[in-house]
């Protein structure tokens, strides 16, 4: 919320005033207040290996993360070029691949990474694109400074509580916004449906059936995927509803098959068809690449999009928007030690207790070493994993993450945050909302925002000028 | 819509449906138990209670004798038992959340209220009372459940496949009823009813909420034929196999209507009506109680086979 010397940023002067004036058992009654009612809707999510508490909720917190305009107007721009950029890549990684030829990223790292997907060389994409839908995860430093920590341009998740964190925040605290001119998050819906019905194979009606696959109730963001199907209007699948037939893609229905055109899909590669990856996939549907290799069926994002996300071609990230673009990148890269190259290796050993060592396909802040807050024990039995498969890490420095006042026990107090923009590449633009999800490290110091560590969210406000 | 959803509307409210019958079992059974023996006679009631549930193999693979506290834990609570009220509310709640987005909003508030409060009464009641407004409060969710579809649902083939669960469950369990209490309604040789067949037969009105209607209907004290009669082939009366039967064939046509197609399920629910239709109690009575009752468990079995072929699949 303060920059540099403490003086309160513009944006957050009204919520300053506004947090001295409201008493603090109004806000505690709020919270409360709040969490029956995520409670009462359903928002809950699983965590793996913790049969106990099977659905828990995300811990809300009230008090509203803030970005002033001109920063959103940077931070959209960094955006869709960092999308488009990473639209480029995929297609050609899968098609003629100058970026490998150009040795600006290692051969390796594309052909050896798990999540290269062969089946999708040569293969053409509606209108070329890839991830239709992106989930960039961005931290702040400073005022002026924003880095991307991550892309995700699989199957990102957390669209839906930056729907109802606003929903709520509206019911609890309408006298807020109204000293603020906040820049509306509820036609996210609209715009996704808009980009999915755009990118229809040419063989789909003038009204495309744009369904959502789901792995199903016991998938650990299922409330996200029935949520987002009632906003759109469209059928909530599973695999065991879908069957292909001559390489058209049909559903299930009470009056019997109907064609479908485009898939959301909320499920890995892994498991999307039995006959081409995992044959103990019962989530999948067995022939859909079939249907998707021959044109009939588009599947939203694209196969094998893992190539571009995973952390080791994450810190070349600057290379492929100049390579691409021919453009600087407007939104930076958290300086990244690639311990596949063995200068780096020998660095980040060397300094291991002051940074952030992460596994290439770890997710969800699982498979970490947080240097600065590990003992020697877990040090040295990271290093050794390190060590054994240095491949497989990546460095970073621990950063200075921007806080935002955050209701905790002792009342309130700053907490790192983060945010997730989604992005929606269709065939005509890019869609950016105005919001996103914030996260937040609900202990005190922490750095890691994910919800099955523990962390929470809030909402997140765009100032509309 | 997909099968699937309609799949899961249909047995979301078949669960929901069940649920409060195991209710009205149970708190008939209490009251009836409550009463001095001279009055009900020396026969297991609370056998009975898992006989007309439906339950009863399952129950003694899983206990020797019943008696109060095997039965209301069996029926009520166990997680063992698939009918229980608890399991009910388990399956409903699963059903629920798979087709979230086919539900209004009022709808998934009622069962997965309804689910969250289950927690509440633990493992079960630690006294009568406490038990007593347990029953209260599943009919109430039921009610509320059943309310809140009937006031914000549209009337498309979500509304109209939600309502055949609703009405091939609740034929079944009111056939289930006569089919355990069928021989105290037969009408012995001279028989004058005492103090015991009327406890009797009141309670089976009561265990489809009916006392009062019958009094309404028949203006009459209570007659084991008339009991029959009510239950069975009373278009007026909501549980009874005639009105079940005649809501099955409005909602089966109306989705025939909208799919532009009939089917077997649409013939079968038309014959069985036309059977309810064209009997009289009394011919019922002289061709067997009993026998009738039997096939027509069969018929509404076959129904909901029919359906789930014809659009669950």
């Amino acid at each position: 919320m303060t920059g540099t010397g403490n003086a309160v940023r513009p944006a957050y002067a009204e919520l300053s005033h506004w947090l001295k004036e409201v008493k603090p058992d109004v806000l505690d009654f709020r919270r409360r207040e709040a969490e029956l009612l995520f409670r009462r809707i359903g928002i809950t999510f699983a965590v793996y290996g913790d049969p106990e508490a099977q659905e828990r909720l995300i811990p809300f917190d009230v008090i509203p993360r803030i970005i002033a305009a001109t920063e959103w107007q940077v931070l959209t721009r960094g955006l869709e070029q960092r999308v488009k950029a990473i639209n480029a890549y995929i297609g050609d990684v899968y098609g003629r691949r100058e970026i490998l030829k150009a040795g600006i990223i290692p051969d390796d790292l594309v052909y050896q990474n798990p999540v290269f997907r062969p089946e999708m060389n040569g293969q053409k994409v509606p209108h070329d694109i890839y991830v239709h839908i992106a989930g960039i995860d961005i931290i702040r430093i400073d005022a002026d400074t924003f880095y991307v920590l991550e892309d995700n341009a699989r199957t990102p998740s957390g669209v839906s509580y930056m729907l109802e964190n606003r929903e709520i925040m509206l019911r609890l605290f309408p006298e807020l916004f109204s000293r603020y001119r906040v820049a509306p998050v509820e036609n996210y819906p609209d715009e996704l449906l808009a980009t999915l019905k755009s990118v229809a194979p040419p063989s789909a009606s003038a009204e495309p059936n744009v369904v959502l696959l789901t792995p199903g109730v016991y998938n650990s963001a299922y409330y996200e995927h029935s949520f987002l199907a009632d906003k759109l209007g469209i059928e909530l699948v599973e695999g065991r509803d879908l069957v292909v037939k001559d390489e058209v893609l049909f559903m299930r229905t009470t009056e019997g098959l109907k064609r479908v055109d485009v898939i959301y899909r909320r499920i890995d590669d892994d498991f999307l068809d039995p006959l081409v990856f995992r044959v103990d996939s019962a989530l999948g549907v067995p022939g859909l690449m079939s249907a998707y290799q021959a044109g009939s069926v588009t599947l939203a994002n694209a196969v094998g999009t893992g190539i571009a996300d995973d952390k080791a071609v994450y810190s070349y990230m600057p290379e492929i928007v100049k390579f691409y673009l021919g453009e600087e990148p407007i939104l930076k890269n958290v300086p990244t030690w690639r311990c596949r190259e063995s200068e780096h290796l020998a660095y980040v050993l060397d300094h291991i207790e002051e940074l952030v060592v992460k596994e290439v396909h770890g997710s969800g802040g699982y498979g970490m070493l947080i240097g600065p807050k590990a003992d020697k024990a877990t040090i040295a039995a990271f290093a050794a994993k390190l060590k054994a498969d240095p491949k497989n890490f990546i460095a970073q420095p621990t950063l200075a993450l921007s806080t935002c006042p955050t209701c905790v026990e002792e009342g309130i107090a700053p907490r790192h945050v983060d945010l997730r923009p989604f992005v929606l590449s269709g065939r005509d633009r890019i869609r950016i909302v105005p919001g996103g999800l914030t996260r937040v490290a609900l202990k005190k110091g922490s750095l890691v925002v994910n919800s099955s560590q523990g962390g929470g969210t809030k909402d997140t406000w765009v100032l509309d000028g | 819509m997909l099968s699937r959803t309609a799949d899961n509307l249909y047995w979301l409210a078949r669960y929901v449906e069940r649920a409060e019958y195991i209710a009205r079992i149970l708190d008939t059974t209490l009251r009836l138990t409550a009463l001095p023996l001279t009055y009900v006679g020396s026969t297991n009631e609370w056998e009975s209670a898992v006989a007309t549930a439906g339950c009863a193999s399952g129950f003694f693979e899983a206990y020797n004798e019943a008696n109060e506290e095997t039965v209301t834990e069996f029926l009520a609570f166990s997680t063992a038992n698939p009918s229980s009220i608890r399991n009910c509310f388990e399956s409903a709640r699963l059903n629920a959340r798979a087709v979230r987005t086919a539900l209004t909003s009022e709808m998934w508030d009622a069962i997965n209220g309804a689910w969250l409060e289950l927690k509440r009464w633990g493992n079960g009641p630690r006294s009568r009372e406490e038990f007593a407004s347990f029953l209260r409060w599943v009919l109430g969710s039921s009610l509320r459940f059943d309310g809140s579809a009937y006031r914000t649902m549209l009337r498309n083939d979500a509304y109209w496949f939600s309502r055949i669960g609703v009405y091939i469950e609740r034929a079944d369990n009111t056939a289930r009823i006569l089919d355990v209490k069928y021989h105290l309604l037969l009408p012995a040789e001279e028989h004058v009813g005492g103090p015991l067949d009327y406890y009797q037969w009141s309670s089976i009105l009561r265990s489809v909420s009916a006392l009062t209607a019958y009094h309404w209907v028949y203006r009459e004290n209570v007659k084991p034929w008339l009991v029959a009669d009510l239950l069975m082939l009373r278009d007026e009366m909501p549980r009874s196999l005639a009105s079940c039967y005649e809501n099955l064939v409005q909602n089966l046509d109306r989705i025939a209507n909208a799919y532009g197609r009939q089917g077997p399920a649409q013939r079968q629910a038309r014959t069985v009506r036309a059977r309810l239709e064209n009997s009289r109690i009394k011919e019922i009575f002289q061709t067997g109680l009993h026998e009738f009752i039997d096939d027509f468990v069969e018929d509404n079995n076959r129904l909901g086979t029919a359906v789930s072929q014809q659009y669950l699949l």
